[in-house]
């Protein structure tokens, strides 16, 4: 059984993301005891798969190890990878959550040396670059998983691939008698930190995600454009790997939309405005972006982001929500619509067409184990209903990495003052 | 004063105002946020005749041009195919409001003459409301001997009926069509209380538009 020391002056956050990793390291740094689950094998969450952050064009690499740092430092942090919460019953103070545990078949030993991954033959689906690729079925998350530890999919238990995974292994890492557990964990305060996921593109039917190749989403595009992703960072369009130079954005795909999403994602205008970057850094002498919006919102110091993009020559903006996409004969997808600044139609062929996908809260429609009120959107809202259970970072809103963060850590100090009155009335 | 000044003289330079009380769903139109969707699903895509698109259209009634829409043919061009309002992002309700502006312009006296879809709708509505039935024969007659201005044209209705003699003779085979109908044909029971009902409910529709009756 997987060991946790709990009490009702325990502030569990679920979620490892930037959001979850946050509420936890600000809580802990105040002294208080955290334990923080992650469902996947690895920590960071879709920070971790972004190819770099606006405004400064910096890798996620940097804002995570700073993170990973504090969190190797700090002992009151317990992390569970694998980790889900079925259940929470109890009130604020005195919360009790189910965890079930899936089993990674890889423990402590384990240095990353990457021999059981060599020994595999299987190939399965790529999660971390959005099934782009495909990878090992012995694998490890990311360049910068924490933990830094192998993972066998479970689809190969009990096949010879993971005897052979075994038999490579030098340190005895590979327990293949790992099972499924569920373990009990005592909490004063539950910060709700799951994050989002990106709207699913194929129910924009005109749109065609999911019939044509050249369709992409915003997601995968990062995938693309980053060195460690499928293409090696070079952006190839996926029906035939050609080089993509003439590049579509459209925003607001499924976001501000009756029939999507009713809310604004507020991410994807600085997300797409942040790939034109991409683009011109590959193809300084060719590369073209026609971004086709609504409006473009830059909020407040992202305003001078976006004046930069606009007087970059290799950047077109089309004041049109396109309505529809076809393909042409050469597969290049066709954007048809009218341009609002003087109501002309257009039909533009592009190499690629990236949609600026909205973000859809992963607590949406999901019965999360507790008794919160969600936003007309499906959002946690902040209701004395809720508890002591708090929405922190994308399970709140839609918010970019930095506004995450700071949600998180209102979260954190909320969560703190639960258990500094549980630990005054046990005093 | 006509119908039209006495419109105008009430909404003074207030054009919204007066769709969205005057006009079907008209309340609708300040929702429009001007992305696009709806011109581009149009499927009349590069007619000639579709001079605004709905997204145009929407925004000169803001900007109160209300002599150049009333007077457009642009909503009478409406397929009612209703692909705007399936894309919608804001669940306008664009084809019923195409519709409404087509039906104020008309009743203000302001619809272009020389329009098929307003000859058509004309000619629909007279039939149908006369017997309380459709009469196909009289209707495609109508559609013959009529030019598009809505005048009698025995030459042209000639043409036109040689034109379909094959497609009559197959309907009169298949007893889809019945040429006893010209002398008045099927009719409702009542004819009266459905005359009686339709003045009623012009009346009441006028009075809550506080439109007079004409």
């Amino acid at each position: 059984m997987t060991d946790v020391v709990a009490t009702n002056e325990t502030i569990l956050v679920v979620g490892g993301g930037i959001s979850g990793m946050t509420a936890a390291l600000e809580a802990a740094e105040t002294g208080k005891q955290v334990v923080l689950l992650e469902k996947n094998p690895a920590l960071g969450g879709r920070t971790s798969q972004l190819y770099r952050y606006f405004p400064k064009m910096c890798h996620p690499t940097c804002g995570l190890e700073i993170n990973l740092r504090r969190l190797k430092a700090n002992p009151r942090v317990r992390v569970l990878t694998q980790a889900e919460v079925t259940g929470i019953s109890g009130s604020a103070g005195d919360y009790t959550a189910t965890v079930k545990l899936t089993p990674r078949y890889v423990n402590e030993n384990c240095t990353a040396c990457g021999a059981c991954a060599d020994a595999v033959k299987t190939e399965v689906d790529n999660p971390f670059n959005y099934n782009l690729g495909k990878m090992k079925a012995a694998y490890i998350p990311s360049a910068m998983a924490y933990p830094q530890r192998y993972v066998l999919h479970p689809s190969i238990i009990g096949t010879p691939d993971a005897e052979a995974a075994k038999a490579a292994c030098k340190y005895g890492a590979i327990e293949l008698e790992q099972k499924e557990e569920t373990i009990e964990i005592k909490a004063g305060a539950v910060v709700w930190a799951t994050g989002w996921q990106p709207y699913d593109a194929a129910k924009i039917q005109p749109y065609g995600y999911g019939r044509y190749r050249n369709v992409i989403t915003s997601v995968e595009f990062e995938r693309l454009a980053d060195p460690h992703g499928p293409t090696g960072g070079r952006i190839l369009r996926p029906s035939d790997g050609k080089e993509a130079k003439n590049i579509a954005f459209i925003q607001c795909a499924g976001s501000r939309d009756e029939n999507h999403l009713r809310h604004c994602s507020r991410i994807c205008c600085m997300a797409s405005l942040k790939q034109t970057h991409y683009v011109r850094e590959q193809h300084p002498e060719d590369g073209k972006s026609t971004i086709y919006y609504i409006d473009i919102r830059a909020i407040d110091r992202f305003e001078d982001f976006y004046q930069k993009v606009q007087a970059d020559p290799s950047v077109t903006f089309v004041k049109s929500k396109v309505a529809r996409i076809s393909e042409d004969g050469n597969g290049n997808p066709v954007c048809w619509g009218v341009n609002t600044e003087g109501y002309k139609r257009y039909s533009n062929p592009h190499d690629l067409v990236v949609l600026a996908v909205g973000m859809e809260p992963s607590v949406k429609g999901v019965a999360i184990p507790a008794n919160v009120v969600f936003d007309s959107s499906g959002f946690i809202e902040a209701d004395p209903a809720n508890g002591a259970v708090f929405g922190a970072g994308c399970a709140s809103n839609a918010l970019d990495v930095n506004r995450a963060v700071q949600s998180a850590t209102a979260a954190a100090l909320r969560a703190i003052q639960v258990v500094n009155k549980v630990a005054r009335a046990e005093a | 004063m006509s119908a039209n000044q006495e419109m105008a003289v009430r909404y003074k330079n207030n054009f919204l105002k007066e769709v969205e009380q005057q006009v079907e769903m008209g309340e609708w139109v300040k929702m429009c946020m001007q992305c696009g969707v709806c011109s581009g699903s149009c499927p009349t895509n590069f007619h000639p005749g579709w001079e605004h698109p709905p997204q145009e259209i929407f925004m000169m009634i803001r900007a109160g041009k209300r002599e150049e829409v009333l007077t457009s043919p642009s909503m009478w061009m409406c397929t009612s195919c209703y692909n705007c309002i399936v894309r919608c992002p804001r669940k306008l309700p664009i084809t019923h409001i195409m519709h409404g502006l087509a039906e104020y312009a008309y009743e203000l006296g302001l619809a272009p003459k020389v329009q098929p879809t307003r000859n058509l709708s004309k000619l629909f509505w007279s039939n149908a409301t006369k017997t309380g039935r459709i009469n196909e024969l009289t209707f495609s007659l109508g559609m013959y001997f009529k030019d598009a201005e809505g005048k009698i044209n025995i030459g042209q209705g000639i043409k036109k009926g040689l034109e379909m003699q094959k497609v009559a003779l197959g309907l009169l085979k298949a007893k889809r069509l019945n040429p006893f109908e010209i002398f008045g044909g099927h009719k409702c029971k009542d004819q009266k209380g459905i005359h009686a009902m339709l003045a009623k409910a012009y009346a009441l529709e006028s009075k809550r538009k506080g439109r007079h009756v004409g």
